[in-house]
């Protein structure tokens, strides 16, 4: 009895130590409490609007044409009579739906490779991060432009596999330091000598170790893979019409801003906005994870 | 130092090979070739064409006459545009995005740095906020937003400038504000990022408590070491300014090298393709180099790296 209370008390500490206390100071800050809850309506309102809409993202009518906001169409049609609302709702789930899948695929390899290479001594090292700083140098943008091209460009499971095999480097890089920084700690050492193979100290005293810095770039991921996604889609390579994706309709606004600027206005709002929460909430997180150092970047 | 030079180039070679060798597999993979048309052509007249560009050849033996021509400095025919050399292609055109790419560059420095500074300087005021807001506000505005706002608002509407071309100096604005605005303000953040780091150390407490002058203590001692982020972060700027300007130069029609990128890679024009990657790839890897001398240079400390 009394030896399970000493273990809940225990939890309790060690989950107020690092995981609660970035909660709390998270909450606290202003701009992240605005940013999270702007996107999660962006989010919300992107899964579930199209439930209740009466319209379909492809329903075209062509009578109708390109109409301003009414009642009837809240953000106005483009000229095949579409419906502007829906058509960012549903281009809102490709967009963020990428964006999620696309850093997961980053965080995996990221995290694996960085903590394997920053475990490892030396040599190996050397090897697997000058490899990562080769491929860094180049330009991003090439990289996934012929990716894209390689690959059915018209499957956005590909578009997003492209994406998350670029975006890993940068986690790689973070996590290869931490891990480099953590190998020396005694507590290894200790965890080594008492028998624990390399696997079991990866799981159970690196990575959990690698949490906050872990969420913060995750955080900033998620936006630059919404942009990449978009700068590929409004160059015509990635997501392909019908479909829509917040690129493409910036694309078509663009191209008709002169005639019916609601086209662009609106989905560019709406874009700018997403990515204006999640680098609220990222910046956020880097203050609630690590509150003695000065951001910046 | 000229050991450090030399030791860096020998290192882009091998990256430069598996660049090359990579977008050639990848290129080599994707459906399609240069030459199936939508209108079908005579498939003798097709085998011809393909004989003429020795697309006939197998596989690794067009690798090895690739990688031969390489090393002469040849980059080969453009599949798509007939009669063009790779090579002349990008003579023509990349002065265009380089010129785009300085100003832009030029750009976001004057605006950026200034910024970053000033919010700095009033850490804590409201003055800060509103600046590293507007920051965050350029970030969130990504060139294919800020680009055709621009063009709607000072094109069409007050009909400053035109709206598409590269023709008159007047031209060149809304493209350049386009591509600088947005480094403009990360530039902004790493600025205010580092002169925040700097004015707390002990050199800064001294040189204020020998009675300097504020503007002294930051103008003379604080900023060179300020800005150390700032110079990092033009490497990866330079690659960012290099795909930013694909966009803004599809967007107002300029005739710089990005457009003929993309369509060079939709049209499996696959030596365009590879011309332009290792173009780039190499103007990068010069550009890292550089901005690690500058650095090196600035801050001695990391000199014996």
């Amino acid at each position: 009895m009394i030896k399970r209370r000493r273990e809940d008390i225990v939890a309790s500490v060690a989950a107020r130590s690092l995981k609660r206390d970035a909660w709390e100071r998270l909450t606290h800050n202003r701009m992240a409490r605005i940013g999270g809850s702007l996107f999660i309506c962006i989010t919300l309102l992107c899964l579930i609007g199209p439930f209740l809409s009466s319209y379909t993202f492809d329903q075209q009518n062509l009578a109708y044409g390109a109409q301003g906001p009414s009642l009837k169409h809240w953000l106005g049609t483009d000229d095949l009579g579409r419906d502007l609302f829906i058509r960012i709702l549903i281009g809102g789930r490709i967009s963020i739906g990428v964006g999620f899948a696309a850093t997961i695929v980053a965080l995996l390899i990221g995290v694996t490779y960085g903590s394997l290479a920053g475990y490892k001594d030396g040599r190996t090292e050397a090897i697997m991060m000058r490899f990562v700083d080769a491929v860094y140098a180049l330009p991003f943008t090439m990289i996934v432009i012929v990716l894209t091209v390689t690959f059915d460009k018209k499957s956005i499971f590909l578009i997003f596999m492209a994406i998350g095999l670029v975006e890993w480097l940068t986690m790689a890089r973070i996590v290869c330091g931490q891990t480099r920084a953590l190998r020396k700690n005694t507590y290894i050492e200790a965890s080594l000598t008492a028998g624990a193979s390399h696997l079991r100290i990866l799981a159970k005293h690196i990575l959990p170790n690698l949490l906050g810095p872990v969420i913060i770039y995750t955080t900033l991921t998620i936006p630059a893979v919404i942009l990449l996604e978009s700068v590929l889609s409004f160059l015509g390579l990635g997501v392909q019409p019908p479909m829509s994706s917040w690129g493409i309709l910036i694309n078509e606004g663009a191209q008709k801003i002169d005639i019916y600027p609601w086209l662009l206005i609106f989905p560019a709002m709406i874009f700018s906005l997403t990515l204006f929460s999640l680098n609220f909430i990222g910046d956020g997180l880097r203050d609630a994870f690590d509150p003695k150092e000065n951001h910046s970047a | 130092m000229l050991t450090f030079i030399a030791r860096r180039l020998l290192q882009a070679i091998p990256t430069l090979w598996v660049v090359a060798t990579a977008t050639f597999i990848l290129l080599r993979l994707a459906p399609g070739g240069p030459f199936d048309d939508e209108k079908p052509v005579a498939p003798e007249i097709k085998k011809q064409i393909e004989t003429h560009y020795g697309l006939n050849h197998s596989l690794h033996i067009q690798y090895f006459q690739f990688f031969g021509n390489l090393l002469k400095g040849d980059l080969g025919p453009s599949y798509k545009y007939s009669g063009w050399e790779v090579q002349e292609i990008i003579a023509q055109t990349f002065p265009v995005s380089l010129e785009l790419g300085i100003w832009a560059f030029l750009v976001s420095l004057i605006v950026g740095i200034p910024i970053g500074i000033i919010a700095a300087i009033r850490h804590n005021k409201p003055s800060e906020t509103i600046l590293m807001a507007t920051a965050m506000v350029g970030i969130c505005l990504p060139s294919f937003v800020i680009g055709p706002i621009l063009l709607l608002l000072f094109s069409l509407q007050l009909e400053w400038f035109n709206p598409i071309g590269w023709n008159y100096p007047g031209d060149r604005v809304l493209p350049i504000m386009t591509l600088g605005l947005l480094y403009a303000a990360y530039i902004a953040r790493l600025a205010r990022g580092g002169m925040l780091d700097v004015l707390k150390h002990d050199y800064v407490r001294t040189a204020r408590a020998k009675g300097l002058k504020e503007s002294l203590v930051v103008y003379r001692h604080a900023l060179r070491t300020a800005l150390y982020p700032v110079v990092a972060y033009t490497g990866p700027a330079a690659a960012g300014l290099i795909s930013g300007s694909f966009v803004v130069e599809t967007i107002f029609f300029i005739p710089g090298l990005g457009p003929f990128f993309v369509n060079a890679a939709l049209n499996r024009d696959y030596t365009m393709v590879m011309g332009t990657v290792l173009f780039y790839a190499i103007l990068i890897i010069l550009l890292n180099l550089m901005v690690d001398l500058i650095q090196m240079w600035m801050n001695p400390r990391t000199r014996h790296d």
